[in-house]
């Protein structure tokens, strides 16, 4: 058997050295992306950055009731008590780690809104993540998620291959449509010279457009997409360099990543990244504590950069997970899967701060869970219709009214 | 070889089964498409199961329920295991085996009846049973996986009781398995749940009736009354011709094209009803047909991931060091075996490709190639299996690059193409690994690329380069 080296092949790689794309390629949008109506491509600069906690995050012990006796009594191991968190309000104070968090409470930056889900709650963390990403009821499966549609919509804030980008290796599918989809990338330089060097590069340049074939013609779509979003990318990335320092760590290195491309101008309308590791069943303190630092501190430094570059008024960024947990600990220090989750809301234009809406009521639960008041698509649907600009109706299926928090 | 000959003998191949080596595609340039396509079935009439010694057993005496926390775990984690080896013992199956067109088949059918379960017996028991029934009446095949423990257990019919029905199978029972949405009304459901309640299976996992909580009353059900049972329900919907046009539909888009001929589908449809939903006998009309060999039909259907990494380890010998690599590479490209994303199955198609999937797909072949890292990490989609939730979430702290551990084998590729002369081989390799040409341009690029050390290394670089074609994604 032989085994292949790397001898062979490099020795192309000094062929190649022209750009990727063609000037006039980059200017000069695939058919694609204009606006089916014929109208100036607007871009109303309205930036929206998903943050996805994966694995359920305990929102109990996120936003604390402080003077709930129900919750102390169902946590004698794992509450915190109300001296030790962070006092937003006579009820509420948040984990004692989010001192970054609530530094943007104190500014008016911080939504928080209570109660947040769906009927008949899936407790398993595949089905309810499916749930929330494609914005779909409990007992109805799409397989094209809420962003993915709004592409699909032709709004004027979502006509880019690049108008959605998720930081990361692979693309969710809440960025998935029908005939378009976000972009997974998961470090921008990689993508550039993974696209430019060598073979793939000239590819993209001879694929070309013209095919019967419409499969193939979708593969070419997709190659063009890739190169002309890492173009984009290399192109504009470098106007603005973060002097902001961040936390160690994967997830605030992405969110590093997407201020940078936010601050130098970025056309990209929805930004999407996770921090996963929530499913705290056993030994939760500890944890949990560590993650909503990293989470905290991270969204902080986030606000600052963004606020230093101008951009923070324009940007939404929402902090959800796929549930919640169990109201009552479990017997191992740790909780398990429940339903109904409170979720932050944190921009610099809000335009209703501090608490949204009352505390859950601990003494009405079903089978242990905080029962839903807001449905998640409620969220969804006002962020769609008055931050993006785009129809919530026909991107969620239905109407789910508007709320006030932007 | 006459090209158009060669490119309609590759598709019967690539359609039946995972696509076949060279040589036997040029030993069968003379011969006639239904001899070949006789030849396939024949090839598998005999098979063998999908073998794995379980040694997921439960403690003796104990019920699930009664385990200890430590029981539990390490019966979870071997069961893990088990499912792990499955999965690749099966992908091995489908590349390797003559009875590749019963592997395709029940490729199919895990998708149509999508089912998730923890126990490995479970999965493997399924997988046989789908496998044995793959070419054969599809009323055995439904019947057999009504009854089907992980199926029970995945669609709720554990719980199905007269006392309390569940109608989450009798639901899926008919909106995905047969009749298809909009052919049954919710009175239906619910009058056939009560026809299911009681079926379920003991901890030994053999199914059981469990007469105590069976409905035994009288239910109306699709325009029918009576004390119906299970198997009345199952024999009622297949007394529906709309469940015959279900299946051969269904059929019909993950075999011929993912757009519907109704003009076709409908005579075919006709005569899997008439012929008791014999599927050999469907499959057989589809692969001798004039449709299916139609210029509109070839190359426009997306390998799947697993059609995909089958194929390449056909074509390419390819030996993973270590199955939990071949697993990362399946969940990077959206498609794990044993892990359908829901019980819709896979949505296919189009839903294969995107940005980072088609730069995986693009990049693959050179990093086997060039035996070096693929980087990627994959997305936890393992259904409340919250260990190993946890257990992976570590891990990717620990492991940014993963590492894809496969070796590539171009023996049989070299002794193939190596009689050709290097004007010409680039043609001839395009021929084979391509269903759509690729132009002139293309041709020429790889030209510019080709490796002209040797006549080995012509033909792995070619070959290397071809497969790395957005092309090389249809079949």
């Amino acid at each position: 058997m032989k085994t292949y080296g790397r001898r062979i092949f490099l020795k192309n790689a000094a062929v190649i050295s022209a750009s990727l794309l063609t000037p006039g390629f980059l200017k000069s949008l695939p058919e694609k992306y204009k606006s089916k109506t014929g109208s100036e491509i607007s871009y109303n600069g309205k930036k929206l950055v998903m943050i996805q906690l994966s694995g359920g995050n305990d929102g109990m012990n996120t936003l604390i009731p402080t003077r709930n006796d129900s919750y102390y009594r169902l946590r004698p191991g794992i509450s915190i008590s109300s001296d030790k968190a962070l006092r937003l309000t006579d009820e509420a104070g948040l984990n004692p780690v989010m001192t970054g968090v609530r530094s943007l409470y104190d500014n008016g930056q911080l939504s928080i809104i209570n109660s947040v889900g769906y009927p008949n709650p899936d407790r398993s963390h595949f089905r309810s993540m499916d749930i929330w990403q494609s914005a779909s009821s409990s007992d109805e499966y799409l397989d094209t998620g809420w962003i993915g549609r709004y592409l699909d919509s032709d709004c004027s804030s979502c006509v880019h291959p690049y108008s959605a980008i998720e930081v990361d290796s692979a693309l969710s599918m809440a960025l998935k449509g029908r005939e378009r989809s976000g972009i997974a990338i998961k470090d921008p330089s990689q993508l550039y010279s993974g696209s430019k060097r060598d073979f793939f590069s000239e590819l993209a340049r001879s694929g070309g457009t013209g095919y019967d074939n419409d499969e193939l013609a979708y593969l070419y779509k997709t190659l063009s997409d890739i190169t002309l979003s890492a173009d984009y990318i290399y192109e504009n990335s470098s106007i603005y360099k973060s002097a902001f320092e961040y936390p160690s760590g994967e997830f605030c290195r992405n969110l590093k990543t997407i201020a940078g491309m936010i601050n130098s101008g970025f056309e990209t309308s929805v930004y999407y990244v996770s921090l996963s590791g929530f499913d705290t069943h056993v030994g939760q303190t500890g944890r949990h504590e560590r993650l909503l630092k990293e989470l905290s501190d991270g969204i902080k430094v986030f606000s600052d950069d963004l606020a230093h570059g101008g951009t923070f008024g324009d940007t939404l960024i929402v902090c959800f997970s796929e549930f919640g947990r169990r109201v009552k600990e479990n017997g191992s220090k740790g909780t398990d899967h429940g339903s109904a989750n409170n979720l932050f809301i944190i921009g610099g234009n809000l335009k209703s701060a501090g608490l949204y809406n009352k505390m859950p009521d601990l003494e009405k639960l079903v089978d242990g869970d905080i029962i839903h008041e807001i449905d998640f698509r409620s969220v969804y649907s006002t962020i769609l219709r008055k931050w993006l600009g785009a129809d919530d109706v026909k991107i969620l299926g239905k109407d789910f009214g508007d709320m006030k928090f932007c | 070889m006459k090209p158009d000959i060669q490119k309609k003998i590759q598709h019967l191949f690539h359609r039946s089964g995972f696509g076949e080596r060279y040589s036997v595609i040029e030993s069968l340039n003379d011969t006639y498409i239904e001899k070949i396509v006789d030849g396939i079935f024949r090839k598998s009439d005999s098979f063998t199961d999908l073998k794995m010694e379980s040694s997921y057993t439960l403690p003796s005496g104990k019920d699930p329920g009664q385990l200890t926390d430590k029981e539990r775990k390490v019966l979870q984690k071997k069961s893990r295991e088990e499912i792990r080896e499955m999965n690749t013992k099966w992908i091995y199956k489908m590349a390797n085996e003559d009875s590749f067109l019963r592997e395709k088949m029940t490729l199919f059918w895990h998708g149509h009846f999508a089912c998730r379960s923890r126990v490995s017996r479970f999965c493997i028991n399924q997988n046989n049973t789908i496998r044995k029934h793959a070419l054969g009446k599809f009323g055995d095949l439904l019947t057999a996986i009504s009854k089907d423990p992980a199926m029970l257990q995945f669609l709720n019919n554990q719980q199905n009781r007269k006392s309390s029905p569940n109608e989450n199978f009798a639901r899926e029972l008919m909106e995905l398995f047969t009749l298809g949405i909009g052919n049954y009304t919710e009175n239906d459901v619910k009058e056939a749940a009560r026809a299911f309640t009681g079926w379920g299976f003991d901890k030994e996992g053999e199914f059981r009736f469990r007469k105590g909580a069976h409905d035994f009353g009288e239910k109306t059900f699709l325009g029918f009354s009576g004390k119906f049972s299970g198997e009345d329900i199952i024999r009622i919907i297949l007394e529906n011709k709309q469940t015959a046009r279900f299946i051969t539909a269904k059929i019909y888009k993950f075999f011929v094209n993912e757009e519907e001929n109704v003009n076709i589908t409908d005579k075919l449809s006709e005569g899997f009803y008439d012929s008791g939903y014999d599927v050999s006998l469907l499959m057989k009309r589809i692969f001798k047909s004039e449709e299916f060999y139609d210029e509109k039909n070839i190359g426009t259907r997306f390998k799947s991931p697993v059609e995909l990494i089958a194929g390449l380890i056909k074509l390419l010998d390819l030996k993973f060091q270590n199955p939990s690599a071949l697993m990362r590479l399946q969940s990077a490209l959206g498609q794990v075996l044993f892990n359908p994303p829901n019980v819709g199955g896979w949505p296919g198609g189009k839903s294969w490709i995107d940005t980072s999937s088609l730069m995986l797909r693009m990049k693959m072949p050179e990093q086997l190639f060039m035996a070096s890292k693929i980087e990627f990490d994959y997305k936890i989609n393992i259904e409340e299996d919250d260990e190993a939730v946890t257990e992976m979430n570590e891990k990717r702290k620990l492991m940014q690059m993963r590492i894809l551990n496969a070796e590539v084998n171009t023996h049989k590729l070299v002794s193939d193409f190596g009689k050709y002369n290097s004007n010409e081989l680039v043609d001839k390799m395009c021929s084979y690994f391509l269903q759509v040409p690729a132009g002139r341009k293309k041709s020429k690029l790889i030209e510019e690329y080709a490796d002209r050390t040797g006549k080995e290394d012509l033909i792995e670089s070619v070959a290397m380069r071809i497969m790395s074609l957005p092309e090389f994604q249809l079949c």
